[in-house]
């Protein structure tokens, strides 16, 4: 059986899948995603303490052996982001049960979290495998239910979000198999480790330089990197409170995964870096992001839209690190892959219990809500702190590690533009902080506390954004093992 | 469509040939050309065009919306259906060859089975779509 993990881990969702939309009434499916997520928790934390402990794990699918079959490989590397991907899984879930029955009509909900396990699937399988063109189809998976499940969203432009997503979503995904496709003509290979074998003797030709630029464009475009990003605002605005924190929190650092993974492990970081020259234009536009998208970020008076385009901001501190390319600067970008998860994730639940109660994100309603709704509004407080980076967050622990890895090659501004990121990120947290907690309450609204069932998942996140803020050795130890193991694979 | 005979007998004289020969694909799909896929789209085809000559009310009698749903879900498990039993038997996920006593047969098997829950699966999802654009008769709010 624990043979069998890294397909199981795969597995048991997909099949949860199907049980969820044939059982056909809310609560049933309910119960089979909450079982499939914690399942596949499990499973992801017992990978990750195999992997640090005996090193890589290989399982070869249908027993055909490694480079013709398809394989999976799990390290500390993607054994991380599964544990990323399947602990907000396994919170959104039991979340989303009071919260989707307020913006779901009944009929669809068992068919939502039918979509809502695929797109955990589509996820887990993506970080999961070995294989390359196994990676297009786990992202066609997870993709074409996220588009399904944005669109479930109760505003009529969740629609308008979901198709724009879908177009945009669909470009990248062509490219991604284009590069894929260029690759497989010049190697005769899908899978991950024999592409790193045989890219070397051909990446002289032009296609190799080729498929390079496609799988940059297209993974960049899936992770919504500066100025990729248009899909992403209206995409998490629109859709329900549940799907905004699952895939705010999972689908965009799954992309970021998949950079590490083609740029370090199979393409290798000299040819990255030193032949391709990817920092000059990963590090402008990371740095374009951060300030840019902070600035609009400001200017926003619906909360979720607010904290959306604060998302691709954020992913800017994760492209800064991969850019410098360096043990120091990898860690700090695989450390805020899981930081960012724990901060996002705890700041659109917060904001699904405001929908719950209030029914609207938009400032102007949100008057008062410090009162009224005193727990919500603390969680949503501890998060926008973690964002901005205050120290015992586990925000300040990312930066730390950003700003020495600036510092390590001696870029001063870049450094100051992360600090920058955080003042900015400080006015617009303030924005929602000051309509919270210095208007007054409209009392004839009657808004009372958002219940238990989705006030626990959020204060676990909240409570873990404080506890890998001040214990964060495991972060860090696995996060630097992970960088070691990228860059050691040249 | 009450009046175009040609039409009405030429689709009753042509639908049986094509859900036979979406049969022929599928089983047929380890010699030659095909499989679970092109199957299960040629065998929806076979009942979108009962819908386009006989109405799309027809077409529901024989074969019911539910029923579709049931299908599009049913045919992904009997696939991951097949790789927990090649797990349970001692093999990798999807290793067929555990399934039989002659590894050879078992691989038979195993590829048979799994197309035959792709084709179940692609004419569930197939006909859904139809259903969904057919049956479309206002914007909804």
């Amino acid at each position: 059986m624990t043979d069998h993990l890294p397909v199981l881990l795969v597995v048991v969702p997909l099949v949860a899948a199907p049980i969820a939309a044939l059982l056909n009434r809310p609560r049933l499916s309910w119960a089979v995603a909450v079982a499939a997520t914690l399942w596949a928790l499990y499973v992801a934390l017992e990978l990750l303490s195999q992997t640090m402990a005996a090193g890589v794990i290989h399982y070869e699918l249908g027993g055909w052996a490694a480079p013709y079959g398809i394989e999976y490989v799990v390290d500390p590397v993607n054994a991380w982001v599964v544990v990323i991907v399947a602990l907000i899984g396994a919170l959104v879930a039991p979340y989303a049960c009071a919260s989707v029955e307020r913006e779901i009509t009944e009929d669809r909900i068992p068919l939502f979290y039918a979509a809502f396990i695929l797109c955990l699937t589509g996820l887990l399988g993506i970080a999961v495998t070995g294989d390359v063109f196994n990676v297009f189809v786990f992202l066609e998976i997870s993709s074409l239910s996220a588009y399904a499940l944005i669109a479930l969203g109760s505003d009529r432009r969740a629609l308008t979000a979901s198709f724009q997503y879908l177009i945009m979503g669909s470009v990248g995904a062509t490219f991604i198999v284009i590069g894929i496709g260029l690759m497989y003509v010049m190697t005769g290979t899908l899978n991950m480790a024999d592409l790193a074998d045989r890219l070397p003797e051909v990446s002289g030709t032009r296609t190799i330089p080729v498929a390079f630029t496609f799988l940059t464009v297209g993974i960049t475009l899936k992770l919504a990197l500066f100025p990729l990003h248009l899909w992403l605002p209206n995409a998490y605005t629109y859709a329900p409170s549940a799907v905004t924190a699952f895939i705010a929190s999972t689908a965009t650092k799954v992309g970021v995964y998949l950079l590490l993974r083609f740029f370090f492990t199979i393409f290798g970081a000299t040819f990255s870096f030193d032949v391709m020259q990817l920092d000059r234009i990963l590090m402008p536009l990371a740095l374009i992001a951060i300030v840019t998208m902070s600035l609009v970020a400001i200017y926003q008076e619906n909360v979720k839209r607010l904290l959306a385009y604060s998302s691709v901001a954020q992913i800017g501190y994760m492209v800064l690190g991969i850019s410098f390319a360096s043990v120091l600067g990898l860690t700090a970008g695989i450390l805020h892959l899981f930081n960012h998860a724990l901060i996002k994730g705890a700041l659109f639940m917060s904001m699904g219990c405001v929908m719950y109660r209030v029914g609207s994100v938009r400032l102007e309603r949100m008057h008062g809500l410090g009162r009224v709704m005193p727990w919500t509004m603390a969680a949503f407080v501890v998060g926008g702190l973690s964002l901005i980076g205050v120290p015992l967050t586990v925000g300040f622990i990312s930066k730390w590690y950003l700003v020495q890895a600036a510092l390590e090659q001696g870029m001063w501004p870049v450094a100051g533009v992360v600090l920058l990121g955080s003042l900015l990120a400080l006015m617009y947290v303030w924005k929602v902080v000051e309509v919270a907690y210095f208007h007054e309450a409209d009392p004839e609204l009657g808004i009372s506390e958002a219940p238990l069932s989705l006030l626990v998942p959020t204060w676990v996140l909240v409570l873990s954004n404080l506890y890998f803020g001040i214990n964060a050795s495991d972060s860090v130890g696995i996060a630097t093992r992970a960088a070691e193991v990228l860059l050691g694979a040249l | 469509m009450d009046d175009r005979v040609i039409l009405r007998v030429g689709a009753k004289i042509l639908i049986p040939f094509i859900l036979l020969f979406a049969l022929y694909v599928q089983f047929h799909g380890d010699y030659g050309p095909g499989g679970g896929f092109q199957a299960g789209v040629i065998f929806a085809a076979g009942f979108v065009l009962y819908a386009l000559i006989y109405g799309l009310e027809n077409v529901k009698k024989v074969l019911p919306p539910q029923a579709v749903y049931i299908c599009s879900a049913l045919g992904v498990l009997l696939y991951a259906g097949v790789g927990y039993v090649t797990m349970a038997l001692g093999g990798n996920f999807l290793d067929y060859g555990v399934l039989a006593h002659d590894p050879e047969h078992g691989q038979h098997y195993g590829i048979l089975l799994v197309e035959l829950g792709v084709l179940i699966t692609v004419f569930g999802v197939m006909v859904a779509v139809f259903y969904a654009f057919a049956g479309r008769r206002r914007v909804d709010t």
